[in-house]
């Protein structure tokens, strides 16, 4: 890196190692080459089996909606808008602790981000696929789909650009685009390792052709790395804005609950903390099942574990601010749809994301539970169902009960809406395994290069 | 086999500190087209090997530039040539609500400009490149460092350039073919 940390750190700092056991270059390229190259562990054909047939249900629950139409769901009048936009605010979220780490811990100078990185941005590029399906058919109509881009049409009809729903269309495929771009500049190298290691003809054409002639020159590392740079530095503003424009979809309505200024910093934080605990949950049994425990190390699992406590306890406060705003501004509608919230028909929701999001994160003050994996995993999954009711209670409770108490109503989910969410972890799930089999899980070429040996002034002495 | 048919000359070092010496020597010596290869990027070899700073920043500007002026291009002729309408009495141009979609433009310019600035600069994508042909080149991508002087650089000799390699700590020193 073009940094001179690693020489001024030799001096005064001595920290823990961020890849452990004896590793050099070649056990480096060795380990994590071989989980590509070898069969794949029993377990994995299981869980892909298991995640593709919910991915087929899917599939399965999608067609009968583009044949029925959205009246299979549990939409009702006040509740126009239900699982299918929680679940798309939930996805994209998700994606976010991927950008987060690729980017701006890269731009930190966060050297411990090589291990998780990419995964961490296979699971943004999914999630968001996930997050796009669902404004892709929430109206039911795929095939008018085209109405969202700005393309000339037999109507002679344009979007309209001051519509925030809109503005969710540019950022979201951006930032689908951006991540792409991101995750595949990063995966050259290492794509050039696998052609270099085959024996088969097939595959060294193949990687041949993905890795786009990479041959490890500094003159390429040179424009590679300040293009990696770049990307960095484009993404991170990009990921700060797009889960502040995705809030401009609720917080621009008029709607009490949703029509408040704090939503683009808050939904950020919640992002971010959604993130961290769905690589937390993803890497805690990948780590352990293809023995990665010296690259990934507990430390990492550590720092993931406060950056989760610091946006947790985010999140907890935007909670109370909330509160506090709707009681100061005096707004009577605004007031109540907070009290709704806590004591309404949506108490239940509410409650549990309260417990997830904002007490289950304060267990990582302390360090013994910081550093217990059966901890971090519980807590993990739990910070997953409580951002996922977060947007249930923001969506739901605002809409079923707005300023007029004759219009109010309860939304029950449908068993298609409960399918269409379960279908979307298969779609993820399936997704990701095929990710663990077939491309290289852990950025090989930037673990080498935070080993000690990969500095030049290794042993020098100052 | 003639002259012609050469690349260049490849040579091996075993670790960080031998490749960004190596390659101070051969700048020093006065050889223009060389190269060095690293499994990752090894930090100073850039001014080792007397290499300026990449141009890819002014081509990403350029590129958030036209993204951004695309972009608000885009919205000012949808608003108010092609399809004017009026939402609650807001002026057709309201420049302050197209600053969102402006800005993700300009990412969006930005990111793709650093990757095909990238592509051009470092010639890429390619499939095949001569250095494919050593087989001990493979190690480039996995634990080994190289330094490789072409055949078109002026101060190219197949013999000098050769002691020359072995001079610096070279080791596993191999001439290349086209």
């Amino acid at each position: 890196m073009a940094d001179t940390a690693t020489d001024k750190q030799q001096n005064y700092i001595v920290e823990a190692p961020l890849v452990e056991g004896n590793h050099n270059f070649s056990t480096i390229t060795e380990k994590i080459s071989s989980i590509v190259e070898s069969k794949p562990p029993s377990g994995w054909l299981i869980a892909f089996l298991f995640s593709f047939s919910l991915f087929l249900m899917l599939n399965g629950a999608i067609a009968y909606l583009l044949w029925e139409g959205t009246g299979i769901w549990g939409l009702n009048n006040p509740v126009g808008w239900g699982f299918a936009i929680v679940n798309f605010v939930f996805w994209v979220g998700i994606g976010h602790a991927g950008t987060l780490i690729s980017a701006v811990l890269f731009l930190f100078r966060q050297k411990w981000r090589t291990a998780i990185n990419r995964f961490a941005e296979a699971m943004t590029i999914f999630a968001v696929i996930c997050a796009l399906l669902f404004p892709g058919i929430h109206v039911g109509r795929v095939w008018v789909a085209y109405f969202m881009f700005p393309i000339p049409n037999q109507m002679g009809v344009w979007p309209n650009f001051r519509s925030p729903l809109l503005w969710d269309i540019f950022a979201v495929g951006t930032y689908f685009l951006v991540s792409l771009l991101f995750w595949y500049v990063g995966l050259i190298p290492d794509l050039a390792t696998l052609r270099d290691r085959t024996t088969s003809k097939v595959k060294r054409f193949v990687y041949g052709i993905l890795s786009l002639g990479w041959r490890s020159s500094n003159r390429h590392w040179q424009n590679y790395e300040l293009a990696y740079l770049m990307l960095a530095g484009l993404s991170t503003p990009l990921v700060l804005s797009v889960h502040s424009i995705v809030s401009t979809d609720f917080a621009v309505s008029l709607l009490p609950g949703w029509h408040t200024t704090i939503f683009p910093p808050y939904f950020v934080a919640g992002a971010i903390f959604s993130g961290f605990a769905m690589v937390m949950t993803l890497a805690i049994p990948v780590r352990k099942i293809y023995g990665l425990e010296s690259i990934i190390t507990i430390g990492h699992l550590d720092k993931m574990a406060k950056i989760m406590l610091v946006t947790g306890s985010m999140v907890g406060y935007a909670y109370a601010m909330e509160f506090f705003i709707a009681w100061y501004s005096g707004n009577t509608f605004e007031s109540f749809a907070f009290v709704n919230r806590a004591v309404g028909p949506y108490a239940w929701a509410y409650w549990i994301m309260i417990s997830c999001n904002v007490i289950v994160p304060q267990l990582f003050w302390f360090k013994t539970l910081r550093t217990s994996i059966p901890v971090l995993f519980i807590a993990s999954i739990f910070a997953n169902i409580g951002m996922w009711f977060e947007r249930f209670v923001i969506v739901i409770s605002s809409l079923s009960r707005d300023y007029l108490p004759s219009s109010w109503d309860y939304y029950t989910p449908s068993i298609w809406d409960i399918l269409m969410l379960i279908g979307s972890f298969g779609l993820f799930f399936t997704l990701f395994l095929l990710f663990l089999r077939f491309i290289p899980m852990i950025a090989m070429s930037e673990v080498k290069g935070v080993l000690p040996e990969a500095d030049p002034h290794h042993g020098d002495v100052h | 086999m003639t002259p012609k048919q050469i690349y260049g000359i490849l040579a091996e070092f075993k670790d960080t500190k031998s490749v960004l010496k190596a390659a101070e020597s051969v700048k020093i010596e006065g050889y223009i087209n060389f190269d060095c290869h690293t499994p990752f990027p090894v930090h100073g070899l850039d001014d080792a090997m007397g290499l300026k700073r990449s141009i890819i920043g002014y081509i990403v500007g350029f590129g958030c530039v036209a993204g951004a002026s695309a972009g608000l291009l885009l919205q000012w002729w949808v608003s108010t040539i092609a399809y004017p309408v009026v939402i609650s009495g807001k002026p057709f141009f309201s420049w302050q609500a197209y600053m969102i979609i402006t800005f993700i433009l300009m990412i969006l310019g930005g990111a793709f400009a650093s990757l095909i600035g990238m592509f051009h600069l470092n010639k890429m994508p390619t499939y095949h490149h001569p250095l494919f042909n050593s087989k001990n080149f493979q190690k480039a991508t996995d634990d080994a460092f190289f330094v490789s002087i072409e055949f078109n650089d002026p101060k190219f000799d197949l013999n000098d350039t050769k002691t020359f390699l072995l001079s610096i700590g070279g080791e596993n020193i191999e001439v290349i073919e086209e």
